[in-house]
């Protein structure tokens, strides 16, 4: 029994998968995904509450890189990490995507109390 | 290699991290394919708060904190009524076409292939710094926040490089933050009937069928309009 465990965890070892340290390209690479899947979502849904959910994974995909390169120890021994200021960073981003959710939100309330729909392709009255 | 060395062997951090971002990126994708937008929701809450703890992980226990309070417990409950307000039955899920799938996933793939190349661009990026800890943060963006900086300034760097505290953008932060829901507020608020005036009603007292024709005929315009 424990040679088939040996057997199928040795490859994930070799891999340097779970007995290597995480570095600042491990978050850059989780980053770079939540980035395009929220890019994706902006452009596809045509809810526009979906819209916003796009923006929101864009918006945490940045977050995850600036806690990433504030992090004191996910950096190299020479590099210089941000530090304090990414996190500040963070922080702001967070409090201004609140921000940006409840303004948009409104829009899309009102949008929704004016023409019925959620639809974006039918928020089309400025077409010329 | 037995249990306990294999125990020994894992670096349990790499693990937690390993399953934090499989969930984050995992749900986040789900968001993007799913089509109905309670399930949409809900796979943000779980990415998101999947996202914190890998803020946990990295070290900035701090804003890990605000991530699960600000967003998953404001933003998104914010989110979920904006759903629930507008969740009638043909909009629960609006299918997008296969043309515009294919064309997101081919520029998704791209845009992916791109951040990747640069994420890996780096090599000092690769290498993690061992054997450091991580000090806490709270106390020192809290005082960041007041305008003073407690926390140590780069190495060998003159007291003239010392670090700038944050209290005018924290200041205008909160300025943005009281605007921005005076607005949010007057934009949604409810409809209020308008009391009409006298001379109003004197004028749908003389002509009552008239104006009641004109007013169902521009709201049968305006739906008409609205649903095509």
């Amino acid at each position: 029994m424990t040679f088939g465990i040996d057997a199928c965890v040795t490859p994930v070892f070799a891999a340097g998968l779970l007995d290597g340290a995480v570095s600042v390209t491990h978050y850059l690479v989780v980053g770079a995904i939540l980035f395009t899947a929220g890019i994706v979502c902006m452009a596809v849904k045509r809810n526009a509450l979906g819209v916003l959910m796009g923006i929101e994974l864009v918006l945490n995909g940045a977050n995850v890189n600036f806690v990433a390169f504030a992090s004191p120890y996910l950096r190299g021994e020479n590099a210089v990490s941000l530090g304090l200021d990414g996190q500040v960073i963070a922080l702001f981003v967070i409090l201004l995507a609140a921000a940006e959710a409840a303004v948009a939100l409104a829009i899309t309330l009102n949008f929704y109390n004016n023409h019925s729909t959620v639809d974006i392709d039918r928020a089309d009255d400025l077409k010329g | 290699m037995t249990g306990l060395a294999l125990l020994a062997a894992i670096n349990f951090h790499t693990l937690l991290f390993l399953l934090f971002a499989g969930l984050a990126c995992g749900f986040a994708v789900g968001v993007v394919l799913a089509d109905n937008v309670v399930r949409m929701a809900l796979y943000l809450v779980l990415s998101l708060g999947a996202t914190a703890g890998l803020f946990f992980l990295a070290g900035a226990e701090f804003i890990g904190a605000m991530q699960l309070m600000i967003y998953v417990g404001g933003t998104l409950v914010l989110l979920v009524f904006g759903v629930m307000l507008t969740a009638q039955a043909p909009f629960v899920s609006i299918k997008t076409s296969t043309g515009d799938r294919v064309l997101a996933g081919i520029v998704a793939a791209s845009l992916l292939a791109l951040l990747l190349q640069a994420a890996f661009s780096v090599d000092a990026w690769r290498r993690p710094a061992l054997g450091e800890v991580a000090q806490p943060s709270a106390t020192p963006l809290g005082m960041a926040l007041l305008g003073a900086r407690v926390d140590d300034p780069a190495a060998g760097a003159p007291a003239a490089q010392a670090r700038s505290g944050y209290l005018l953008p924290f200041e205008i932060v909160s300025v943005h933050l009281l605007v921005v829901l005076v607005g949010a507020a007057y934009l949604a608020r409810a409809k209020r009937r308008r009391t009409p005036r006298a001379i109003e009603v004197a004028a749908s007292v003389v002509e009552p069928r008239a104006a009641r024709g004109a007013a169902t005929g521009s709201a049968s315009a305006l739906v008409g309009g609205g649903s095509r």
